[in-house]
């Protein structure tokens, strides 16, 4: 199940029921050259619409906020030599960290891929 | 994100040629102007570092003060020594206000009768009013709006311009020139904003996108946007209007001593000039400095930096990413005692402090032209 937030986050139950998140392509886009991922520390707790971590392009520092409830299992630490793999590959090798979810009923409230397209075009 | 501004925005005469190179456009001092193109900041800041840039400055104020006795009234409203440039010389300065502080900063070049002056964008209202009154009648002040400005900055712009007008490779920094590109007349300084070697094209208007994509030919050219253009003036050091000099900061405190003449500091004769020379001859108690974060994290502006107590020494008033340096840069004041590079410090980013230190400026080398 791969889910998608207003603030341009998405998060995909995999397998073994953890949770993987990370910004989307219109996002990267919108963001331009990304230099700098701060990333949550693992266990750290975070809240549904909270601060989880912090994406940096050239020009401005913006938020990345938890799209849902949980406790952070593990993050990418690739991204701390190669943040420009958020732009490459925002969806795979860019992702951003994985929670052990605290509810997963609170995804049902997020849009599917289908909603979430046609809230990027309402934006342009 | 790109929903269009409700306030109307002015254009420059590059917009339609913005806009067909794929530009991302932003509102930016009462203007639309290009942030980035497809290839991004990065891309558009390497390359203008290695080979040549072309930047729409059209923006800026450009305005022409006309009468013999210009330079002489000019000097009463800027620290900068007009009177001492020979024809066609050009030099930094600022409009400073009766407490020292800098109501704008400017480039202004001598001309046979009168001066060139080009301002920034967003005070060049208050700056074209501000003229006219200080002048009083003096010298007249003729804002020549339906001019474009164009930036070629880089290593490889020399090679490139002298395509065009062969005479520019002896044209030595901070000088004007006047030359016929295909046929238009254009006056052309060597300076910038970049650090680098390179030129500002002053054209008519409806001659500027024909010369644009015409330089845009050369293969070593690239489009580059404000967002390069302001990763590359950081990394050179330079001063950002409103953000790292402004009216309550003096050109003492912001380390621009070295733009105020020395005639001027024995005479005087400019707003807050009482301020501005007990500065130069007891100090100030903050300067402005270069910093090195030590970690990745960018320091933006607004950032406080301490000592390693805990207690605030300074702020930031520039800070990002630079692409050349490849890491973390910052421009910020701190109390005079800890203005000395190498010093360390700590910025404050997210309620974290984190290790930083006081570096010489510029953080790349400037590379312009001195003959």
């Amino acid at each position: 199940m791969l889910k998608f937030t207003k603030d341009h986050e998405w998060i995909r139950l995999e397998a073994d029921g953890s949770a993987t998140v990370g910004i989307t392509q219109f996002a990267q886009e919108q963001l331009g050259d990304v230099v700098y991922v701060e990333l949550p520390a693992v266990g750290k707790e975070v809240t549904k619409g909270g601060d989880a971590a912090v994406v940096e392009s050239v020009k401005a520092a913006s938020e990345v906020y938890a799209p849902a409830s949980g406790k952070v299992a593990a993050v990418n630490d690739k991204l701390a030599g190669e943040p420009a793999l958020v732009n490459a590959s925002p969806m795979a090798a860019g992702w951003f960290f994985k929670l052990a979810l605290k509810d997963k009923g609170e995804l049902d409230g997020l849009m599917d891929e289908a909603a979430y397209g046609k809230f990027c075009e309402g934006l342009h | 994100m790109s929903a269009p501004s409700p306030a109307p925005l002015q254009r420059t005469p590059l917009y339609e040629l913005h806009r067909s190179l794929g530009a991302k456009m932003v509102p930016f001092a009462g203007y639309e102007m290009p942030v980035q193109y497809p290839s991004g900041i990065l891309a558009e800041h390497l390359h203008t570092r290695a080979a040549a840039g072309l930047f729409d400055v059209s923006h800026m104020g450009q305005v022409r003060i006309h009468g013999p006795g210009a330079a002489a009234a000019f000097e009463c409203l800027v620290p900068g020594d007009i009177l001492g440039l020979a024809p066609l010389q050009q030099r930094y300065t600022q409009f400073t206000n009766a407490e020292g502080g800098i109501l704008d900063d400017l480039m202004a070049t001598r001309l046979e009768d009168g001066l060139f002056v080009v301002v920034n964008a967003a005070c060049k209202a208050d700056d074209i009013a501000h003229m006219e009154k200080g002048l009083d009648g003096r010298a007249r002040v003729e804002p020549l709006a339906e001019r474009a400005l164009l930036a070629l900055q880089g290593p490889a712009a020399a090679d490139v311009l002298a395509r065009l007008a062969p005479a520019c490779r002896a044209q030595k920094f901070m000088t004007l020139a006047r030359y016929s590109l295909e046929g238009v007349a254009a006056l052309v300084t060597r300076s910038g904003y970049t650090g680098e070697d390179g030129f500002e094209l002053s054209l008519p208007a409806e001659a500027a996108e024909r010369l644009a994509r015409r330089l845009l030919a050369e293969p070593e050219v690239k489009p580059i946007g404000l967002g390069a253009r302001d990763s590359l003036r950081l990394e050179a050091g330079l001063c950002l209007y409103g953000h790292d000099i402004d009216p309550t900061t003096t050109p003492v405190e912001a380390g621009l001593t070295w733009s105020i003449g020395r005639r001027r500091r024995e005479q005087g004769g400019f707003p807050g000039a009482d301020v501005i020379l007990a500065q130069l001859a007891k100090g100030t108690s903050r300067k402005r400095v270069g910093i090195l974060p030590d970690g990745k994290a960018p320091a933006r502006e607004g950032s406080i930096a301490t000592d390693a107590s805990g207690r605030r020494i300074g702020i930031i008033t520039s800070g990002g990413f630079g692409p050349s340096i490849g890491g973390p840069i910052a421009l910020g004041y701190v109390e005079s005692a800890f203005a000395a590079a190498g010093t360390a410090l700590q910025l404050v980013v997210r309620e974290l402090p984190r290790p930083a230190k006081v570096a010489k400026l510029p953080f790349v080398p400037q590379r312009y032209y001195r003959g």
